[in-house]
């Protein structure tokens, strides 16, 4: 039952002495050597004597009475994160053999807490995906299967897919996600487990390696809204090594989970309705609306009109702040590099083997934006949008204290699906991408499955820095959906 | 607007990535069908509207001048493909 637990959970269990730290991280190295070599979850697992030291040391910690708030318990990683002297990859060749000198500020404040890292979770090159397909490493798995089609390999979503699946599979308690434009949300909803984005600001992104630094926000993925709050607790806080980092003081986040949303006004963003919204999603959101409203919550309709700028908005703004982070990747001072005759032609040689098609085609998109002539009419017009965008949500909060919508427009597709019109894999943010553009909070909420049996997830999007509200809220919708499937791929299936 | 093949060269070039001409056709499309997508944000009035640079909710700080970090010379070329003494190595750049 180890690999099955919450974060709370295991937290009780341990501090009451049930079972040890070792134990736990026992069964989670056990659940991942069997495992992983089919979900491809995790692109690197710490060795077990580093793994079992941490451990012991936490057991030490819960003997004497010193035992912190996530003291002993088993963590993914995802591999953006910069973890000192672990090997950091982005999943892309260009950082295969990169081992950081230092620790990402998140990482290291989830190391204060007592977390035991397992290891670093596959995503995304470079956290650019929705499926998860883009690793240099192999793609990750979705432990999920349609109902009658076992055969069929689906994927975990993206860009945060290693993270989704290793938490939902037990093969983590709990993992960082990073979220530019819905790769912590969209992913979740895909694995059934819980996700959530914090506002811009509220965990610093100091040694995460960068996507879109104006979007780039670091957040939990866990198998609850109160562990969510848990974890986001131990990650968030200020730190001055990143300017965007807020100092606004750390509230206590899982507090939230539980607390009465009697009265709360909860909008319903019209545009969200889109042409071709799936009927089941459709339902779900209905039902999702239905549960608030027996919770007491006033349910008001209300309109995001440049809704479906968002995207295009996005795939302007991402691939320019990518093109500029990118352009460390030169093959001189880290990570690998391929000779050639002349400096520009190692530059040249480097960054074309280096980078896979996906993130060579976001560093082309944005250079062409910024470039001379053509900045005016796409990344400034973006910005400005952007300043609309954020506009709509700061409005609908004058009138509601947080927005329902779905995650994602679907359940989790094939692996090969949308795979060769980029447009099409984009539109899966279609949902997630607001928010981030807006920089305001958003949880995705696990709350039933499809008819194929897949999990579906559903989004509460909150005001800047008001992730209790949102939290009060996801915990509402979590007590009413009560959603307990796992996924057929388990740590204990069968078991 | 369209793409052409000169201009996909020229900001292949800018970023330093090494296209081969096949290659160059392939991006050219893939790119050319993202902007004619992104082209939907030539119907939003923006007029008088300023553009937005992160999120506007923290005002910058400032902190004293002082050094923070420093002495890990060793450690930091550590991290890099080929070196020589204190250096990063490169190829030669002056005829």
């Amino acid at each position: 039952m180890l690999t099955r637990l919450t974060l709370t959970e295991a937290r009780a269990g341990l501090a009451a002495r049930k079972f040890s730290a070792r134990d736990l991280a026992k069964a989670h190295l056990d659940a991942i050597d069997r495992l992983n070599p089919k979900l491809n979850a995790y692109i690197t697992v710490l060795p077990e004597k580093d793994v079992l030291a941490a451990a012991d040391a936490a057991d030490a910690r819960y003997a004497n009475g010193t035992a912190r708030a996530m003291e002993g318990l088993p963590v993914g990683v995802k591999d953006l994160f910069c973890t000192k002297g672990v090997k950091t990859t982005a999943a892309s060749k260009i950082l295969a053999n990169f081992i950081p000198l230092y620790e990402s500020t998140v990482t290291a404040r989830l190391l204060d807490a007592g977390s035991v890292f397992v290891g670093k979770t596959n995503l995304d090159e470079f956290a650019m995906g929705s499926a998860n397909i883009t690793s240099a490493f192999g793609s990750v798995l979705n432990p999920w299967q349609r109902k009658g089609d076992e055969a069929t390999a689906l994927v975990p979503g993206g860009s945060s897919g290693g993270s989704a699946a290793a938490v939902a599979a037990g093969l983590a308690l709990a993992a960082t996600g990073t979220d530019t434009g819905g790769s912590i949300r969209q992913p979740a909803a895909f694995c059934g487990i819980v996700g959530l984005k914090p506002t811009y600001g509220r965990c610093s992104r100091w040694g995460t390696i960068a996507y879109a630094s104006s979007l780039d926000q670091a957040g939990p993925m866990t198998r609850t809204v109160a562990d969510a709050g848990l974890m986001l607790e131990a990650m968030a806080g200020f730190d001055e090594k990143d300017s965007t980092c807020s100092n606004r003081p750390v509230p206590a986040f899982a507090q939230a989970v539980g607390k009465s949303v009697k009265g709360l006004r909860v909008g319903i963003p019209a545009e969200y309705r889109a042409p071709g919204l799936s009927p089941e999603i459709s339902a779900m959101w209905e039902q999702g609306i239905a549960w608030l409203r027996d919770a007491g919550c006033e349910i008001v309709d209300v309109s995001l009109p440049h809704t479906k700028y968002g995207l295009a908005t996005y795939y302007i703004i991402a691939p320019a702040e990518c093109s500029s982070n990118l352009a460390r990747y030169d093959g001189i001072r880290f990570g690998v590099r391929k000779d050639a005759p002349t400096l520009d032609g190692v530059y040249e040689l480097t960054r074309a083997e280096g980078f896979g098609e996906e993130v060579r085609n976001r560093i082309l998109m944005g250079t062409y934006v910024l470039s001379a002539g053509y900045y005016d009419a796409y990344y400034l017009k973006a910005q400005k949008v952007r300043t609309l965008i954020k506009r709509d949500f700061v409005q609908a909060f004058e009138q509601v204290d947080v927005l329902l919508t779905p995650t994602a427009p679907s359940a989790a597709f094939a692996q090969g699906e949308n795979a060769d019109d980029p447009v099409q894999m984009y539109l899966n943010d279609i949902f997630t991408v607001p928010a981030s553009m807006a920089g305001v909070p958003a949880l995705s909420v696990p709350v039933g499955l499809d008819a194929k049996g897949l999990p579906l997830g559903l989004q509460i999007i909150g005001r800047h820095f008001d992730e209790e509200t949102v939290l009060s809220v996801g915990g509402a919708l979590e007590a009413a959906a009560g959603f307990a499937h796992t996924p057929t791929l388990h740590a204990e299936a069968g078991a | 607007m369209s793409l052409d093949l000169a201009t996909t060269r020229r900001i292949a070039k800018l970023a330093r990535i090494g296209l081969a001409d096949a290659e160059l056709e392939t991006v050219r499309q893939k790119l050319d069908g993202i902007l004619g997508w992104v082209d939907q944000l030539s119907e939003v009035d923006v007029e008088g509207v300023p553009p937005m640079v992160g999120t506007e909710m923290e005002a910058l700080r400032q902190r004293e001048d002082v050094v923070t970090d420093g002495n890990c010379q060793q450690a930091v070329l550590s991290c890099a493909p080929e070196t020589s003494g204190p250096f990063y190595t490169v190829p030669k750049v002056v005829e």
